[in-house]
């Protein structure tokens, strides 16, 4: 009897809940100039970055005021919005990493795509200025960007030159294929380090820049951008034939695995191996902790798949726009994006964060004021970026439950290492598993 | 108890504990009642779209090899126990010796008690930094003096043995001091007449100073359970992150993992439902049946 109570009680609350969220923006401008929250997860330099941001935006006009909330981890700051959503308390904007992409846009309501946010207030917005790889993560299969690309990086391989050196090997002459990679990576091995190379994020770089490289596709639908009743796909004789290779020489310790996300670095910067594949936004980190001379390579591809190299994917996240705000914040929030897109903010950003830009101008600034002479690495990063107009398979990933697709494959990667099951059962559990949690994420969000 | 004092006011009873009842209704009935309400639905994280799908959040957890249940309740029980074990058994053994007299007694006191200072975050870490297959020193030491490779990343008996060794070095300071303190309390000049009456040492600890221990040891069982369960959640986080594949991932990690990382808030739900079980059923067993055997 309790219970009902209990259950008509939530059941109360969650309709208020509703009742309120429905409520119609007003467009009484209040005095004073109107604040703007954001919500973010960007800790240290980057997190100083965000508020040197906000500043200079603040500064630069009186009717706005933009307050960047740190929040926590991706993870916590996505939980803080979506609780302060159900709660009607949503900030204005709130940063999302890329995983979260799809759940976000599945959320009918709580959002509104930043192309019509730019398009109502009034802001001229031509998405040709972006680098299409990097708007293209964020936007619809017809070019409709729905969040702002804030802090996006990519996947290159980084490698000692000193080991090159002490092997025998050119240090300007990273390898460029797979095959020639694993080769360098026993000669490596075999003038005495503790291995060859090692990895981070196998999900992202192994698999899902793996995919976009090679232009051969991860799941149907174009990634997932065509309509939610996509299936993963990535278990082709490619991708079986690379996991193979690697499982093989991880028995010889030509390959160490360290660990999932970027946990493989210390392996890398104590020079315990002479490659690894990493983000470029770890290009900061390692400046710091390598003591020895290391560059940066674009991703090594095999010579034999057709259309290979493609161009690679991005990571990192973008801002999204809560819904159900009044008209005035709106326009403030579209100038606030309109002032992140300069270039000068750009090359600002990217030049102190490591960050990839998300315009070809801020790019093409970035060169002129010298900064990759003295920084190669993101340039890497930035050609890789735009070596092809994207395709269907190397726009980006759009999946539901994406987190836990990753973790899949993160577990079934460690098992398959650990000798518990072989490489083809283990892609395909990680695409029947996957798939397993597809179906699950088209059954909510329809 | 004896001796009931009687309100002369109806209402002032419960007036009184208005303030408590609300507390806990607030903080405790109110998201226990919710976890039991999510439970039964699939949800979108924004509470758009809520799906009736009735016991299907409990049943996937148990049919669905996916979730791996019934595998992360079996780690679940073995490292609660392992801790529970090994943290009690050192810390009594630790405690018998500290209380004798020694020389320097209370600095070894001190040096013993320390860890409980150190949060269990960093239990973690600090363990994890000399575990660490690259760069750890333990590890080091057993790859390169005693021929053994230490890869706890890859192998799941190395990384059950790591939590275990993090999560009962935190607790054994914890356990410490409660024993210290019994042992402190146990009457001397009972130790002495079975001394006089021939009893050894260990007849002594065996048949006085344990069975006058009990309540301290039973106390000190239902919190290293509850600790092992519950409390661990920050090394495992930690130190394995419920890997490698899913070997350590741990009931309460898993809920959280599903619910905060994953989204999933029914599965989440109903796994927390099925916690909240679990710890009304090990109160419940614990004060039924080994309470009794307790000698106060």
């Amino acid at each position: 009897m309790r219970m009902r109570y209990l259950v008509a009680l939530v059941a109360f609350a969650l309709a208020c809940g509703f009742a309120l969220s429905s409520c119609q923006p007003k467009e009484e401008v209040p005095e004073g100039p109107i604040t703007i929250e954001i919500w973010h997860a960007m800790t240290g330099k980057n997190g100083e970055m965000v508020q040197a941001l906000a500043d200079q935006y603040n500064a630069s006009q009186a009717k706005y005021v933009v307050t960047p909330v740190y929040k926590g981890s991706y993870s916590d700051t996505m939980n803080a919005g979506i609780a302060a959503f159900r709660a009607d308390q949503a900030p204005h904007v709130i940063q999302v990493y890329e995983v979260g992409t799809a759940t976000m846009m599945s959320a009918k309501g709580a959002i509104k795509p930043v192309h019509e946010l730019m398009k109502e207030f009034g802001h001229k917005f031509d998405p040709k200025i972006y680098i299409p790889t990097i708007t293209s993560y964020y936007s619809t299969s017809k070019g409709e960007m729905l969040s702002l690309p804030f802090n996006s990086s990519t996947a290159v391989m980084y490698y000692n030159k000193d080991a090159f050196r002490a092997a025998g090997l050119d240090p300007e002459r990273p390898p460029e294929t797979w095959p020639e990679f694993f080769d360098v990576a026993k000669k490596l091995k075999a003038s005495g380090m503790e291995g060859g190379f090692t990895t981070n994020w196998i999900s992202w770089i192994q698999l899902e820049n793996f995919s976009a490289w090679h232009n051969q596709p991860f799941g149907t639908k174009s990634n997932g951008f065509d309509g939610l009743d996509t299936e993963l796909v990535f278990n082709s004789p490619l991708t079986i034939k690379h996991f193979q290779t690697i499982a093989e020489l991880a028995k010889d310790k030509v390959f160490i695995y360290g660990g999932r996300e970027n946990k493989a670095n210390p392996l890398f910067t104590s020079g315990q191996v002479g490659m690894h594949f990493e983000s470029i936004g770890g290009y900061g980190n390692m400046k710091a902790n390598c003591k020895f001379e290391f560059g940066v390579a674009r991703l090594p591809y095999y010579p034999d798949a057709p259309g290979a190299p493609q161009n690679t994917i991005i990571g990192g996240a973008s801002l999204w726009v809560f819904s159900g705000k009044a008209n005035y914040e709106y326009r403030g929030i579209a100038e606030f994006f309109s002032f992140l897109s300069l270039p000068e903010s750009q090359a600002q950003w990217h030049q102190n964060t490591g960050y990839l830009p998300i315009t070809v101008a801020a790019y093409e600034l970035t060169k002129s004021q010298g900064f990759y002479d003295a920084n190669p690495g993101p340039e890497v990063a930035i050609k890789q970026l735009l070596n092809k107009a994207p395709t269907p398979n190397s726009m980006g990933i759009r999946f539901g439950n994406f987190n836990i697709i990753r973790e899949i494959e993160d577990q079934t990667w460690e098992d398959i290492l650990a000798g518990k099951i072989g490489i083809e059962a283990g892609l395909a559990k990680m695409v029947a598993e996957g798939n397993q949690k597809l179906r699950e994420f088209e059954q909510l969000a329809q | 108890m004896t001796g009931q004092y009687e309100f002369k006011s109806k209402w002032l009873p419960y007036l009184l504990v208005t303030p408590q009842m609300v507390i806990v209704f607030l903080f405790f009935f109110w998201p226990a009642a919710q976890a039991i309400w999510q439970s039964f639905f699939l949800q979108d994280p924004f509470g758009g779209r809520l799906i009736f799908v009735g016991l299907g959040n409990y049943s996937r957890l148990f049919t669905d090899p996916l979730y791996a249940y019934g595998d992360s309740f079996v780690v679940s029980v073995a490292f609660a126990a392992c801790v529970t074990l090994v943290s009690m058994v050192l810390a009594l053994f630790l405690a018998t010796q500290a209380n004798k007299k020694l020389r320097l007694g209370s600095f070894y006191k001190t040096m013993l008690i320390w860890p409980y200072a150190v949060a269990t975050m960093v239990a973690g870490v600090l363990w994890l930094f000399m575990f660490n297959p690259n760069v750890g020193v333990i590890a080091w030491f057993l790859k390169h003096k005693l021929g053994v490779e230490w890869q706890h990343l890859l192998n799941s008996g190395q990384a059950f043995l790591l939590i275990t060794i993090a999560a009962s070095w935190k607790q054994i300071s914890y356990n410490f001091v409660f024993f210290l303190a019994g042992l402190q309390s146990v009457p001397k000049d009972l130790v002495e007449a079975a001394a006089i009456d021939g009893a050894g040492p260990a007849k002594r600890f065996w048949r006085i100073i344990f069975p006058l221990l009990s309540p301290t040891t039973f106390y000190l069982l239902v919190m290293n359970l509850v600790y092992g369960f519950f409390e661990t959640f920050p090394i495992v986080h930690q130190v394995t992150g419920g890997g490698p594949g899913k070997s350590t991932s741990i009931l309460v990690y898993k809920v959280w993992r599903d619910g905060v990382i994953n989204l999933d808030l029914g599965g989440s739900s109903a796994q927390s439902v099925i916690l909240m079980v679990m710890v009304i059923g090990l109160t419940i067993l614990q004060f039924r049946f080994v309470e009794r055997r307790v000698n106060y």
